[in-house]
């Protein structure tokens, strides 16, 4: 490894061999991913009754895909995501704009965008490419730069222009995912506390308002949510059976494959949405305690592979994207135990989908990319400087 | 990085904060899952039993109604109906309803009640729509099906009674449980959509021909198909019954007393079984397998003919002259008089001031106890009544039968009215008087009785004293033993003064005798008044029946049995407003029991022609 460091931070060199770079990656981040995605692959079968078709095979060829997009975007220097990252923004926020427009309807919403071969989700896109967008905007950036409340402005146009096409489709969940996501990263570049506390209160207040731009179905889950056995056949049947399922597997669970609730389909959206269900049901307890172990393991170590970054931009990026995969957990699970009303967000590398599964992969790449390039060192103004 | 240096420190400290928010989220997560796993666990397991197990009740198919031949009275037909499972619907029951009745006409108020009875019953049980659907109707259910969550097509039985309305108020009818039936019958564990037992025999072995509910526990998934079956416990078929009825002569008496409102009934001595139990006018049970429209129910419910009541045990009349047969047999037994005593009628007895009239004016002369049962002669019993007292009469009454029910096995029988001492000083705190005990006599005043009381009485005097308690069904103890200990000298001339009203000339049926191989009829005559005749009527002649209302026309009875030599059969004939026993009752009676000694002859023959066969 050759290593260029200007003292001076204004110029640096830095060059390592794709060879290096995988001696380098975390193989044990990587491995974790991998644990998971193997329990994911047990329950889609478990799902389906006990066979590899519909799901898990599927689910398991989605997963070699994305563990190439994962290395491709790891070996990929980081300085070139840096300097696209504002086109990898635009892109995909013409892709939203394009979906809105002409997307094809699935799911009673416009979320996908049929490009002949693959139908792309072009929301899932914008979470990574948010964060990127960011990320480089916060790289150079000072302490005095960030408590300027006005520095905030353009970051949070940047947020608001897909989040507004999303809900457009609508899609609250993913919506609410960026708008959490971008909160975090203002709250980690160090933002000042008042000002999460001043939007906080100011969001309470226009609950009201939100209220009446709710889609009837959104007004009908948030209601049932607060009271599941106002609609025990509508709405608050998933709350409701969806709890039974969980709570039926008991400490130990039912045993793999014998699930009832699962398999004589009281869980609408097993295999996606609800799997965790599936999980709980035949594992009990200690299975979904395991996997939370493994999510946690990811959070964390993912959190300190971010640390260990020598540039801004990297640990920013690092950071975002590992708030990003912890919402997806925190959501789904939450949602799952009738902690949270019942909003569209997939359990992170569990649930059936391919689009989730690419855009996490591709996260996961980024993570290990700005861990590869720990001790890269970039100027101020980024790669223009070189 | 010099120009972010205290920005790496806040981030670093940041992230810290962040891991810790998130670790803490975590233990929120797992506390909620140990909440629901462990604590709530019991709960969550017996509510996804609730969620999996589905209990389907088998209904058992009734068992039949055969009568004394083995002909069906009662039986099963296969038909399909279709029912629907609220919990399939969705949600949606009155939309799939509303989806169904597109393709097979369901009146509003049946809506309605599928609405109701879903609310009522757990959420996986299935609520009957509609029965006996046509073969089209069931067609086009089977093709629309994806259309309609929730709706299936059932196997299901209809009753049929061949009979039809020949038999109605001795088999009954069955019809749907209702909300009271549910709450009374909850031991039996009966469905809520099964029909039971209304009136008649249907009624009284409800429990023997209805069986035994079986139960399946099944495995049902969120759309509530069944994936398995987990236990079966069949159904228990209801047991048939044999009855004592006779399809034929059913028939018989149906035919005879179709224009009247009127009943007959026919007991076999020997064995106390109903052969013959009929009430007109009647009703077609078929009728109460589809829902009842007003109309229909209303012109059975307030015709005032009364079809839907069961005349022979639920009739209540005085029933006049036969009651003299009740009062001979208790002077006889307690020697106020005997086979020789004479009482002279002249028309008129005086009693006090009061004058009693006999129904001829100018009197029979002097009578002896057969002559006056062959003439029905009024005198004879005031006087004999008014030297036996009411006690002895009314003692002889209640072993006879008259003031309790029979026990017939049917149900809303009623017991009639024995009037006693005791009685009238505690209905009307008056003392029992002589005029009352003469009424009694002539089986008038506050003395009422069921037809099936009369041919009761009729049935245990032809039968040599025997206590015969009348009976449809058949069972195992058919010898009676009982007595009623009256001499049978006494009984014999009774029945030699019952033989003379029919066969002898001027007894008051003696134009309606009949002559079946030498068989015979005995039996008396009674009309009983519906109105009092006033003193102004008798002196100006009275009035012949036929120019009355039918209202106001006399009831006329005819209680009877044959044959005379070696008694058989007893038998009532009771017409409501008939006018007359001799002129309405006794034809029809001897009509009844020709064809009856004509049909036994027959039926013995051709069992001789079966054995010499053999």
């Amino acid at each position: 490894m050759r290593l260029f460091l200007d003292r001076n931070c204004y110029f640096k060199d830095f060059e390592m061999s794709l060879q290096d770079k995988l001696l380098n990656m975390s193989w044990s981040f990587f491995f974790l991913i991998c644990c998971v995605v193997g329990i994911g692959l047990i329950l889609l079968y478990s799902a389906a009754g006990g066979s590899m078709e519909p799901w898990a095979e599927r689910q398991f060829f989605r997963f070699i895909l994305g563990c190439g997009v994962f290395f491709t975007i790891l070996l990929i220097d980081l300085r070139f995501w840096m300097k696209y990252a504002y086109v990898f923004y635009a892109i995909s926020l013409l892709l939203l704009v394009a979906v809105d427009v002409r997307g094809v309807v699935g799911m009673g919403a416009q979320r996908w965008l049929d490009l002949g071969f693959v139908q792309l989700q072009p929301s899932e896109l914008m979470k990574i490419n948010l964060v990127l967008a960011l990320a480089r905007y916060f790289h150079g950036s000072s302490k005095e730069d960030i408590e300027r409340t006005t520095y905030l402005i353009i970051p949070i146009i940047m947020m608001l222009l897909p989040v507004a096409l999303i809900l457009l489709q609508p899609d609250l969940g993913t919506a609410s995912m960026l708008v959490f996501v971008t909160g975090a990263i203002f709250f980690l570049v160090g933002v000042q506390w008042w000002k999460f506390i001043i939007v906080g209160l100011v969001g309470l207040a226009s609950i009201p308002i939100g209220w009446h731009f709710l889609h009837d179905y959104q007004k009908q889950r948030v209601l049932t949510f607060l009271d599941p056995e106002r609609d025990p056949l509508g709405t608050g049947y998933h709350i409701m059976q969806s709890k039974i399922t969980l709570g039926s597997g008991g400490l130990f669970g039912k045993g793999f494959l014998e699930g009832t609730q699962g398999h004589l389909n009281f869980i609408p959206e097993k295999h996606t949405d609800f799997i965790f269900t599936v999980l709980s049901e035949e594992f009990g307890l200690v299975g979904s305690s395991v996997l939370l172990v493994l999510y946690m393991a990811i959070i964390i170590l993912g959190l300190r592979m971010a640390l260990k970054s020598s540039n801004f931009f990297g640990k920013i990026l690092a950071l975002g994207l590992v708030v990003n995969f912890s919402l997806y957990v925190f959501i789904n699970t939450a949602m799952v135990m009738g902690l949270l009303p019942i909003v569209g967000v997939p359990l992170p590398l569990v649930s059936y989908g391919g689009s989730a599964m690419m855009v996490l992969m591709a996260g996961f790449g980024f993570i290990e990319c700005v861990y590869v390039n720990q001790e890269m060192v970039i100027g101020r103004l980024g790669l223009q400087d070189e | 990085m010099t120009w972010q240096a205290d920005g790496v420190k806040e981030i670093t400290r940041r992230t810290f904060l962040m891991g810790g928010i998130q670790i803490a989220l975590a233990c929120v997560l797992f506390g909620r899952m140990f909440y629901l796993q462990v604590i709530e666990a019991d709960k969550y397991k017996m509510l996804a039993d609730k969620n999996r197990i589905g209990v389907r009740l088998i209904a058992p198919p009734r068992g039949l109604i055969l009568d004394y031949n083995d002909i069906p009275l009662a039986y099963n037909r296969k038909a399909f109906r279709s029912v629907i499972v609220a919990e399939d619907t969705n949600g949606s029951v009155r939309s799939t309803l509303l989806n169904l009745s597109k393709l097979v006409p369901i009146s509003d108020e049946e809506i309605e009640r599928i609405v109701k009875e879903i609310k009522q019953k757990r959420s996986f049980m299935s609520v009957r729509i509609k029965d006996d659907l046509s073969f089209d109707e069931m067609a086009s259910i089977q093709l629309n099906i994806p259309d309609l969550p929730g709706i299936s097509i059932e196997d299901s039985l209809m009753r049929v009674y061949p009979t039809a309305e020949k038999s109605a108020h001795a088999i009954g009818y069955i019809s749907f449980m209702t909300e009271e039936d549910l709450k009374e019958q909850e031991k039996l564990q009966k469905m809520p959509d099964v029909r039971i037992g209304r009136t008649g025999v249907e009624e009284f072995y409800e429990e023997k021909l209805y069986g035994k509910t079986g139960t399946r526990k099944v495995e049902i998934n969120a759309v509530g198909r069944e994936v398995r079956e987990l236990e079966k416990q069949d159904a228990v078929p209801g047991e048939n019954l044999r009855l004592f009825l006779d399809s034929r002569l059913q028939e018989i008496g149906y035919n005879a007393l179709k224009e009247e409102a009127a009943s007959a009934v026919l007991i076999d001595i020997e064995t106390g079984g109903v052969k013959m139990l009929v009430s007109t006018p009647s009703y077609d049970p078929n009728i109460f397998n589809a829902p009842l429209d007003m109309k229909t129910w209303e012109n059975l419910s307030k015709n005032e003919r009364r079809p839907l009541m069961n005349k022979a045990i639920a009739g209540l009349y005085s029933p006049g002259s036969v009651f003299k047969i009740v009062v001979a047999l208790a002077a006889l037994e307690n020697n106020v008089i005997n086979e020789h005593t004479r009482i002279q009628c002249d028309g008129r007895l005086l009693v006090g001031n009061h004058p009693f009239h006999c129904w001829k004016k100018n009197g029979h002369g002097a009578l002896n106890l057969v002559e006056a049962l062959q003439h029905s002669c009024d005198i004879f019993f005031y006087q004999v009544a008014y030297d036996t007292g009411v006690d002895k009469i009314v003692e002889m009454a209640a072993r006879l039968g008259f003031g309790e029910i029979t026990g017939i096995d049917l149900i809303g029988e009623k017991g009639g009215l024995l009037p006693s001492r005791l009685w009238k000083e505690a209905k009307y705190g008056d003392a029992w008087r002589r005029g009352d005990t003469m009424n009694l006599g002539i089986g008038q005043g506050f003395l009422l009785a069921t037809p099936l009381q009369m041919a009761l009485m009729m049935a245990r005097v032809a039968g040599q004293g025997k206590k015969i308690i009348p009976k449809l069904a058949q069972s195992e103890e058919v010898k009676i033993e009982e007595t009623l200990d009256i001499s049978p000298k006494n009984l014999k001339l009774v029945l030699k003064g019952l033989n003379a009203v029919v066969n002898e000339r001027g007894g008051t049926a003696y134009h309606t005798r009949i002559n079946v191989n030498g068989q015979r009829m005995g039996g008396k005559t009674a009309s009983t008044q519906i109105r009092r005749i006033t003193l102004k009527e008798r002196e100006e002649g009275l009035k012949q029946q036929h120019e009355l209302k039918w209202k106001d026309r006399d009831h006329a009875f005819f209680v009877g049995y044959a044959p005379t030599d070696r008694p058989k059969y007893a038998l009532v004939v009771a017409v409501e407003h008939g006018g007359g026993g001799g002129s309405k009752a006794a034809p029809i009676a001897s009509e009844i029991m020709r064809k009856v000694l004509e049909l036994e002859q027959i039926d013995v023959e051709t069992k001789k022609t079966k054995e010499s066969q053999k």
